[in-house]
């Protein structure tokens, strides 16, 4: 036996270590295939990239329905019909992580003190389902902090100015809108928008615009030292941004269907 | 990292220029301020006992040895963290908030309970960092939950006034690339720098003296803190310790103390 294989063999075959993976959470308020279905396609067509075989997470926190009538064997088989993979919960009721066991589905912690944005679709039974959450079982509570409430919606597109910096752990979201800050964007903080971002400051977090599948969507920062930047899913991470651009003004665009950065 | 270490040596310090101050210890269940002020041996009753309304805040309060207008409140060893609630914590604020002009709260490290409770009525923040990515990473969360969890930002209040002190900060090894340097650290932060505190054999000394560094008026950490503390109360002084010290200098003027 070579001697690198024997090595090998001498340690121990696995080993458990605990990391944050993004994960696209999914709303249910209550149960109806058809409208399930129906959602669910006019969604996906919004962003087809982002959704692509996207691991999901089916939120109970605000199912208000009969549990009778929610049956996670076919919300994974209607989910898997659009190529997406069902792979938990979040639930607390005994009755929902019963359900979630009985069809192998892991169950996890809910999101604690969420507050969700208002939606213009409140009819739909699928609330918003392209916000990126952060699962960690560890640290939920304060995965999402939201600096500033959304300004009241008032005819213009719902802009959000944020003069303030966005520290590690915080999250910002602007719905329906452009986010613009005016302050530095640490590392470890999260910014997102429907619409574009703009960043009078060092870009140091992730940053994602058109999180609802604007294509058009562009990130604008002073300074671009970001972990992350996406577009309507597109996306390019630290070590692919690292080059010319790095820590001078930028632009961020899709060309082509391509994620590409330009000079400020 | 030094929190507790500056605790009580900016509460000491605002109690040597005159001002009446009382330093609270909100690590509890660990203890570690009564042992930095030396004062272990003379706690009867504790935060937790008043907060349960076992003991008033006369019995708990202990008078410094050293300094005159300087208080402290000790925290239990014994209980649970959760013993500290947010009602309980009001009211022994607002108590000592009536004799002492100034209240410094000693946070326990993380994010946890303890700290939540000593940040949530602070009017000024003084955020310790070490001059190194983690710690610097750690910093920046708790500004963002100092902004967005105190009871200033809950009540749409003027934000919490944030300080930074870089402590443990050695020039030598910041040149070698070994440590960030102060620019480094203010750059991530973006926060206004209140002082800088060289790593220094004089801290060491006089944690394990019980008396806190800032009375040391040789040492470099002594000087850096009392520098610190007037431009808590709005003095102008420039940074000094920033730089690799000459050798022979300072073994020179101090006899090699520094």
């Amino acid at each position: 036996m070579p001697q690198a294989t024997a090595d090998l063999f001498a340690s121990p075959c696995l080993q458990f270590k605990g990391s944050m993976v993004p994960l696209t959470t999914l709303e249910l308020l209550y149960f109806d295939p058809e409208k399930f279905s129906q959602t669910l396609q006019e969604k996906i067509q919004q962003a087809p990239n982002l959704f692509k075989n996207l691991p999901l997470v089916l939120s109970l926190d605000k199912f208000a329905d009969d549990i009778n009538n929610l049956n996670l064997l076919q919300i994974r088989e209607l989910c898997a019909a659009q190529e997406l993979q069902l792979v938990g919960i979040r639930a607390t009721e005994p009755a929902q992580i019963a359900a979630a066991q009985a069809a192998g589905l892991a169950v996890l912690q809910p999101s604690r003190g969420r507050q969700e944005a208002p939606e213009d679709d409140s009819q739909s039974s699928l609330q918003k389902a392209s916000e990126p959450q952060t699962a960690n079982p560890q640290s939920g509570a304060e995965a999402t902090e939201e600096v500033e409430d959304p300004p009241p919606g008032n005819g213009v597109a719902a802009n959000r100015v944020i003069r303030t910096p966005i520290r590690s752990g915080q999250q910002v979201y602007a719905p329906g809108g452009d986010l613009i800050i005016m302050a530095p964007v640490s590392a470890g903080a999260e910014i997102l928008a429907d619409g574009n971002i703009h960043v009078y400051g060092p870009l140091r977090g992730r940053a994602l615009a058109g999180v609802r599948g604007n294509t058009e969507a562009m990130v604008f920062c002073q300074s671009l030292e970001a972990e992350l930047v996406s577009i309507a899913g597109q996306y390019k991470i630290s070590e692919d941004l690292l080059g010319n651009h790095w820590k001078k003004p930028s632009l961020l665009k899709l060309e082509d269907d391509r994620l590409v950065i330009r000079e400020l | 990292m030094g929190k507790t270490t500056t605790s009580a040596s900016i509460a000491t310090g605002l109690a040597k220029r005159g001002h009446k101050t009382v330093v609270i210890d909100f690590d509890v269940g660990l203890r570690n301020l009564d042992l930095i002020m030396n004062c272990e041996r003379r706690v009867v009753y504790d935060f937790v006992n008043v907060i349960n309304g076992e003991a008033t805040l006369n019995q708990a309060l202990i008078k410094d040895k050293h300094t005159d207008k300087l208080h402290i409140l000790p925290a239990s060893q014994t209980r649970d963290k959760e013993a500290l609630t947010r009602e309980g914590v009001e009211k022994v604020l607002n108590e000592l908030s009536e004799s002492f002009e100034y209240i410094v709260c000693d946070s326990p490290a993380g994010i946890e309970h303890g700290a939540l409770m000593a940040l949530y009525y602070a009017d000024e923040a003084i955020v310790v960092t070490n001059p190194e990515v983690s710690s610097v990473r750690d910093s920046d969360r708790i500004l963002g939950i100092l902004q967005s969890k105190s009871r200033r930002a809950e009540m749409g209040m003027d934000p919490v006034r944030e300080h930074l002190l870089l402590t443990r900060y050695n020039p030598e090894r910041v040149i070698k690339g070994e440590m960030l340097s102060v620019q480094d650290v203010e750059e991530i932060l973006a926060v206004p720098l209140l002082g800088v505190i060289p790593e220094s054999q004089a801290v060491l000394t006089a944690s394990n003296q019980g008396i806190p560094v800032i009375h040391d008026d040789l040492s470099d950490a002594g000087q850096a803190y009392q520098d610190a503390v007037a431009r808590l109360l709005g003095e102008e002084r420039e940074h000094r310790f920033l730089d690799v010290q000459k050798k022979g200098f300072f073994s020179r003027v101090f006899g090699g103390k520094a």
